[in-house]
C-alpha cells in the first residue's frame, strides 16, 4: 500500500511539472490555434536562466530559500521576455500566412534555441545548484515525501490559482478570453490583440520556466536538450485534457505523469519494460485522437463554412 | 530534370573520389616526420568528463614520450576528434581519422557502446585501436586489431559481487541498469552471476535509459523489496541523480557501482547522497606507490585537477602504444599490431599490463568508498582462477 502511495506521489510530482508546461501550450493554442513547438525549449531556457542566476547572484554556495525565491521569479521574468521575443520576431511576422507556416516556424525556432544553447554551452549536462536543503518526511509506512516535492506541489498549485485568477478576474484575462473566442471580433471591439497575444506568451513561458527551475531542484541535471521530450509529453498532456482548455491542461499533465510512473512501477508485472515509459504518453495521444479528438475537457469546435 | 542529373553527377564524382582515397589504405604512414595517432572521445556530450580526462592523460603521455626523445627520433602527434558520445558519430570520426588523417593507430573510446561502433572501422582498415577503458568483453572480440589496457566486465562485475557478499555481508541485491548501454547490461549480467554463486539473491532488476530524468518509480519498487545493496552499473550523469532521488525516498541500502561512476560531476549531481556508496575502479589516487604518486602530481601540475581513473588509463594506453612503436620500429599496421599484442609486464600507472590472447589486460581492481567528495580506498581484488587461465591461453 505504501508503495502505491509512493508511486502516486512520484507520479503527481512529474505530472505537476507537465501541467505547468502544458498550460503554455494550451493558452497559446487557445488564442492563436498555434502549437508552439518551441515551448519545451522555453522550459529548458528557464532552467538555464535559473542556473546562471544562482551563480551570478551568489546563491550557488549553499541552500537558501530566499535565493530559491529570487532565482525562481527571476527566471520566470526572463523566460517570459524570451517568450515574448519569440512571438514578436518569429511568429507575428508570419501570422498573416497560413497556419502551416507558423507551425513550421515554431519547429524552426525550437531547433534554433536548442542548437544555440548546444553551441554556446555544450551538450554535457550540468548540475543545478541545490537551493533547498533536501529532506524527506515520512507520511505513513514507508511512503516519503521530500522537500523538493512539497515545493513542486505548493508552487505549481499557487501558480495555477494565480493563472485562473488572471484569466477570470482581470481585464487582461477577459481580453484573452475574448481573443481566444474570436481574434478579429476582439480587434473590432477595441482590444489590442497584439499586446494580449504577447502577454499570453509571457505568461505561458513564465510557467514553463517555473517548471524548469522546480524540476532542477528535484533532479539537478539540466542540459540544452532537456526540453524536447518533456515538452512533447506536456503537449500530449494538453491534447489529452483538451487543447485550449486550461483546467484540462492541468488534468492532462497529472494523468500523463501518473501513467508514466505506473508503467515504471508496475509495468514489469505485466511484461511491460520500464523503457516503455516514454511510449505510454504517445500511445495515450493516439488513443485520444482516435476516440475523443477534443480531449477530456475540450469542447467541439465547429468549423465555420 | 537536367539539374537533378548534374547534381547526381556531382554526388557520384564525390563518392568516387572518396572511394579512391580509401584505397590508399591507412596504417602505412610514411617513415619520416611526426607519427600521427588518432584520439576520439566524447568531448562535448553527456559523458564529456570521460572524453576530456582520457584526452588529458593521452596527451600528457605523448608529451612525456616526445620529451624523452620520441619514437626513435620521431615525435608523436595526437589528432583529437569529438564523437559527442554518440556511437554513429564515433564510427564517423574514426573513419575520418583513418581515411583522411592517415593515423597509424587510434586511441579511444571510454564507453563500450561507442567503441563497439567504431572498432569495425579500424579493424577493416588494419589500423590498431587501443581502448583505454571500455570494459565490455565484446569490444576486443571485434577483431585482432582491437586492444584494451583495462580489465573487463566479467571481472569488474565479480569484484563488486564479491565485495557485496564477503565484505558487506549482503544477502539480497537489487540492480538498476541502463537498458541501452552494453556496458551496463554486461556488468549486470556478470554481477548477478557472481553474486548468485556466492549465495546471494538478486531480488529486483529495474532499468532506465540514458537521459531519463525521473528514477523514483524504479527506486520505489526497489525500496518495497528492502534489499541490502543496490547495484547501479551506469554512468555518472544518471548515477548522481539516482543517488539523490534514492535519498529523497529515504533508501538506506548502500549503492554499488563500477568505473562508469568516475567523474567529478558525479559529486555535483549527487552531493552528500553519495556518501556510503562503493565503486570498483582501475586505480586509487591514494595508492602510495611512487609511480602512481608521480603521475598524480604531474597531472595535477599540468591540469590543476586530480586525475580520475580514465585519465590514468588514457595515459597508459598511449604509453603502451609508444612502447609497441619502439619495439616494432615501424608504423605499419600489421607489424604494430603484433608489437601491441606482444606487450608483456608493462609498468602502467593502473597496474602491470600484459596483453593476453583476447587482447585484454589482466589487472586487479580496487574498491573505493565514496565519502564527502573523496574516494576512500577499501581493498584490492585480484583476478582469480576464473580470469587467470585467459592470460595463459
Amino acid at each position: 500500500m505504501d508503495t502505491f502511495v509512493q508511486q502516486l506521489i512520484n507520479g503527481l510530482t512529474i505530472g505537476a511539472i507537465y501541467a505547468l508546461i502544458a498550460l503554455g501550450y494550451t493558452m497559446v493554442y487557445g488564442i492563436l490555434r498555434l502549437i508552439n513547438f518551441a515551448h519545451g525549449d522555453i522550459y529548458m531556457v528557464g532552467a538555464f536562466v535559473g542556473y546562471f542566476l544562482a551563480f551570478q547572484l551568489g546563491f550557488a554556495t549553499g541552500p537558501s530559500l530566499l535565493g530559491l525565491g529570487i532565482v525562481l521569479i527571476g527566471s520566470m521574468v526572463i523566460a517570459g521576455l524570451v517568450g515574448m521575443a519569440v512571438e514578436r520576431f518569429a511568429y507575428r511576422p508570419v501570422r498573416k500566412y497560413s497556419r502551416m507556416t507558423t507551425l513550421i516556424t515554431a519547429i524552426g525556432v525550437s531547433l534554433l534555441i536548442e542548437n544555440l544553447f548546444v553551441a554556446r554551452l555544450g551538450a554535457a549536462p550540468r548540475a543545478f545548484p541545490q537551493l533547498l536543503r533536501e529532506q524527506s518526511y515520512t507520511l505513513f509506512g514507508n511512503a516519503a515525501i521530500s522537500k523538493s516535492q512539497i515545493l513542486i506541489f505548493t508552487v505549481s498549485i499557487l501558480l495555477m490559482l494565480l493563472l485562473q485568477w488572471i484569466i477570470f478576474k482581470t481585464r487582461v484575462g477577459t481580453a484573452m478570453r475574448a481573443v481566444s473566442f474570436n481574434l478579429n471580433s476582439a480587434k473590432l471591439m477595441g482590444i489590442n490583440t497584439d499586446a494580449i497575444i504577447s502577454i499570453t506568451f509571457a505568461l505561458g513561458s513564465a510557467l514553463a520556466a517555473a517548471g524548469g527551475v522546480l524540476t532542477a531542484q528535484y533532479n539537478p541535471q539540466i542540459d540544452p536538450l532537456m526540453g524536447i521530450l518533456t515538452g512533447l509529453k506536456a503537449f500530449v498532456a494538453a491534447v489529452l485534457g483538451g487543447i485550449g482548455n486550461v483546467p484540462g491542461a492541468v488534468l492532462g499533465g497529472l494523468m500523463i505523469g501518473l501513467a508514466e510512473t505506473f508503467v515504471v512501477g508496475y509495468g514489469q508485472n505485466i511484461g511491460l519494460p520500464t523503457t516503455f515509459r516514454d511510449a505510454v504518453a504517445f500511445a495515450i495521444l493516439i488513443l485520444v485522437l482516435l476516440f475523443r479528438p477534443t480531449g477530456l475537457l475540450g469542447t467541439t469546435v465547429q468549423e465555420k463554412v | 530534370m537536367k539539374r537533378i542529373g548534374i547534381a547526381l553527377l556531382v554526388i557520384a564524382a564525390f563518392v568516387f573520389s572518396l572511394a579512391c582515397e580509401r584505397k590508399g589504405g591507412a596504417g602505412n604512414g610514411t617513415e619520416t616526420g611526426p607519427i600521427i595517432v588518432g584520439y576520439y572521445g566524447d568531448l562535448t556530450g553527456r559523458t564529456s568528463n570521460f572524453g576530456q580526462s582520457t584526452k588529458n592523460g593521452t596527451e600528457m603521455a605523448a608529451d612525456e614520450i616526445n620529451k624523452a626523445g620520441g619514437i626513435n627520433g620521431r615525435m608523436i602527434k595526437i589528432l583529437s576528434e569529438d564523437d559527442e558520445g554518440r556511437p554513429e558519430k564515433a564510427a564517423t570520426v574514426v573513419t575520418k581519422l583513418i581515411d583522411q588523417d592517415k593515423v597509424i593507430a587510434v586511441i579511444g573510446e571510454v564507453a563500450s557502446g561507442n567503441t563497439l561502433a567504431a572498432a569495425p572501422k579500424a579493424q577493416k582498415a588494419n589500423v590498431p585501436m587501443i581502448s583505454p577503458s571500455s570494459t565490455n568483453p565484446a569490444v576486443t572480440q571485434v577483431g585482432d586489431y582491437i586492444f584494451r589496457v583495462c580489465f573487463i566486465d566479467p571481472f569488474q562485475g565479480e569484484v563488486m559481487a564479491k565485495f557485496a557478499a564477503n565484505t558487506l555481508k549482503a544477502k539480497n541485491a537489487a540492480i538498476m541498469l541502463d537498458f541501452n548501454s552494453p556496458y551496463s547490461r554486461g556488468l549486470t549480467e556478470f554481477f548477478e552471476k557472481a553474486f548468485t554463486k556466492l549465495g546471494g539473491k538478486v531480488v529486483s532488476k529495474q532499468s532506465y535509459t540514458q537521459g531519463d530524468r525521473d528514477y523514483k518509480g524504479q527506486l520505489t519498487s526497489i525500496r518495497s523489496l528492502n534489499p541490502d545493496v543496490i547495484y547501479v552499473p551506469g554512468y555518472y550523469g544518471e548515477v548522481g541523480v539516482i543517488a539523490k532521488q534514492a535519498k529523497q525516498l529515504d533508501i538506506k541500502a548502500p549503492m554499488l557501482g563500477g568505473d562508469g561512476w568516475d567523474a567529478p560531476q558525479l559529486w555535483e549531481l549527487g552531493g552528500e547522497a553519495l556518501n556510503g556508496a562503493y565503486m570498483s575502479n582501475h586505480y586509487s589516487v591514494e595508492d602510495p606507490s611512487p609511480a602512481i604518486q608521480k603521475f598524480v602530481n604531474d597531472y595535477k601540475t599540468r591540469y590543476n585537477i586530480v586525475p580520475d581513473a580514465l585519465a590514468a588509463l588514457g595515459y597508459d594506453a598511449m604509453k603502451v602504444l609508444g612502447d609497441a612503436l619502439k619495439r616494432s620500429g615501424s608504423t605499419n599496421g600489421p607489424k604494430l599490431r603484433d608489437a601491441i599484442a606482444g606487450t608483456k609486464d608493462f609498468p602502467g600507472v593502473t597496474g602491470v599490463i600484459t596483453i593476453n590472447a583476447e587482447r585484454n589486460a589482466i589487472k586487479p581492481a580496487v574498491v573505493l568508498k565514496l565519502q564527502d567528495n573523496k574516494y576512500v580506498y577499501q581493498e584490492t581484488i585480484k583476478p582469480d582462477t576464473e580470469a587467470a587461465p585467459a592470460g595463459g591461453k
